[in-house]
């Protein structure tokens, strides 16, 4: 594994992930086991934004993952700093992780999840309400986001179930960048969006870093990598087979 | 739904089991539930969820084990150590308990509105226009239509009546509330709907939460954590979208992967 560093000026640690190990073990398919990250290690600091690099299948979506807590590392520690202390994902208690969720760790999936049947508006500005901010406030904010990211007015009301690929993924990046969280996590935000979108997101992007948020991500476009990353992270593939 | 919590957890479940003669209904389930937590607890038919909801929310004594819950004046308390009349206040106030079959919960003789003001009056409310006040605007918060606030719940639809037990629970504001399947008989338009509706109250009024269900889509939407269980054993904990996405055991995994797709 290597880094290279483009020189950045360097805040305190956000993340830490030491010795982490990663695999899977597919019981219901005779048991076989999936080694795919194997003693990675690596910091990221306020300001920093790392790209995960690798070919398919060297486990850049794994760690993303690991880094949230949606998988579970066999070994190793994630620590996140949550209200000043590094806490360590790995082994916290699921209420302490989820309240590291609600303030401190953001997270861009792939794809839109979402409980059916609610207005895109109130998606966005669904986590403010969850950490008690007032619904005016929630609902503006929501709405410059929105606005920024080129969703029409007219689709706030409606439940993005039906809009087309590039507004959900909008929508997606607009439900986690609605919060200012000190971590991210994004997993191809830009995948499916066209170039002025792109740019929007990028810009948005930048915006996080600058204002300190620490940022690992895994981007399949040249352009948005440059025009992001502050640093690269290249995972190898697992080698040792079970 | 997420205020910090330095407190202790609000429910507290240790070795708890519950034999049927020989038959294990659950056993040695351990677990505990902070303020404002949502936890899912899934597993096939026979598994033993509805039986640990029972003996957690105070309606079966089980064999062994206890179930402690922090009392407002008294702090953590084992509810089978309280008496009978302690046992049934705590029920009335600070726990609500929505079953899967509305007519185990609601009092089907009376209107829908006295059925809200029932649980009013339980706690000591006796003024008859603030009871018809606060009653409606539950009625109002569960999207009833107030006209049929005099009509009977066994006139209403199964959907409109799991609406009216939750407005019945939740009106007296308990910090605590267990659902067994709660959407379980009803049209998949109207779960959607009383999905949202259970998420946007749970979260307002900062209910932590008990849900049983066998929809793993209901747990994903709705559960901070998630337990699931087989054979009155549980066999994996943790944080819902780890359990479904990183699934550790074997019947988790099977679980997971033989959800059909849409």
């Amino acid at each position: 594994m290597t880094m290279t560093d483009n020189n950045q000026n360097h805040g305190q640690d956000m993340i830490r992930v030491e010795s982490l190990m990663k695999s899977f073990t597919l019981h219901n398919q005779g048991g076989v086991t999936l080694p795919v990250l194997e003693d990675v290690s690596f910091t990221v600091a306020q300001g920093e934004c790392v790209i995960l690099a690798g070919q398919s299948g060297a486990g850049k979506s794994t760690l993303l993952r690991s880094l949230y807590a949606n998988y579970l590392p066999q070994s190793g520690q994630v620590l996140i700093r949550h209200d000043g202390e590094l806490v360590d994902l790995v082994s916290a208690a699921p209420h302490v992780v989820l309240d590291i969720r609600a303030r401190t760790l953001g997270y861009v999936s792939q794809f839109l999840r979402v409980i059916p049947r609610v207005g895109t508006i109130d998606l966005v500005a669904d986590s403010l309400l969850a950490r008690g901010i007032n619904e005016v406030a929630a609902r503006e904010k929501a709405a410059t986001l929105l606005s920024r990211l080129r969703i029409p007015e007219s689709l706030w009301s409606l439940p993005p179930a039906t809009f087309s690929g590039g507004e959900q993924q909008r929508v997606n990046i607009a439900m986690t960048l609605v919060q200012d969280y000190p971590v991210l996590l994004l997993d191809e935000p830009t995948a499916s969006l066209d170039v002025e979108n792109r740019q929007t997101v990028v810009d948005l992007i930048n915006e996080a870093r600058q204002n300190g948020s620490a940022i690992v991500g895994i981007f399949h476009d040249q352009a948005v990598r440059e025009a992001v990353g502050t640093r690269t992270y290249e995972l190898q593939p697992a080698r040792s087979a079970a | 739904m997420m205020a910090l919590r330095d407190n202790g957890p609000l429910l507290e479940v240790e070795g708890l089991t519950q034999k049927y003669g020989h038959q294990i209904g659950c056993e040695d389930v351990h677990f505990s539930l902070y303020p404002g937590e949502v936890l899912g607890i899934v597993g096939e038919s026979g598994s033993g969820k509805s039986t640990l909801l029972r003996c957690a929310s105070g309606l079966m004594q089980p064999t062994a084990g206890t179930v402690r819950f922090d009392t407002r004046v008294d702090g953590l308390q084992d509810i089978y150590a309280l008496s009978e009349a302690e046992r049934r206040m705590l029920m009335r106030t600070d726990w609500g308990i929505i079953f899967q079959n509305a007519r185990d919960g609601l009092r089907m003789n009376v209107s829908a509105g006295a059925n809200v003001g029932e649980r009013l009056m339980a706690v000591g409310e006796r003024h008859y226009g603030s009871i018809r006040d606060v009653s409606s605007e539950w009625l109002e918060k569960v999207e009833m239509d107030l006209g049929r606030m005099d009509d009977l719940p066994r006139t209403f639809s199964g959907g409109m009546q799991q609406r009216l037990q939750i407005a019945r629970n939740l009106v007296t504001k308990p910090r605590l509330v267990f659902m067994d399947e709660p959407t379980s008989g009803l049209d998949v338009s109207v779960q959607a709907r009383l999905l949202d509706l259970v998420r946007g109250l749970v979260r307002q009024l900062g209910i932590a939460c008990i849900i049983v269900t066998h929809d793993l889509g209901v747990v994903r939407l709705l559960s901070d954590r998630l337990m699931v269980m087989r054979r009155g054993r549980v066999v994996e904990q943790g944080l819902t979208d780890q359990v479904l996405d990183d699934p550790q055991h074997a019947y988790t995994q099977l679980l997971v992967s033989s959800i059909l797709p849409v």
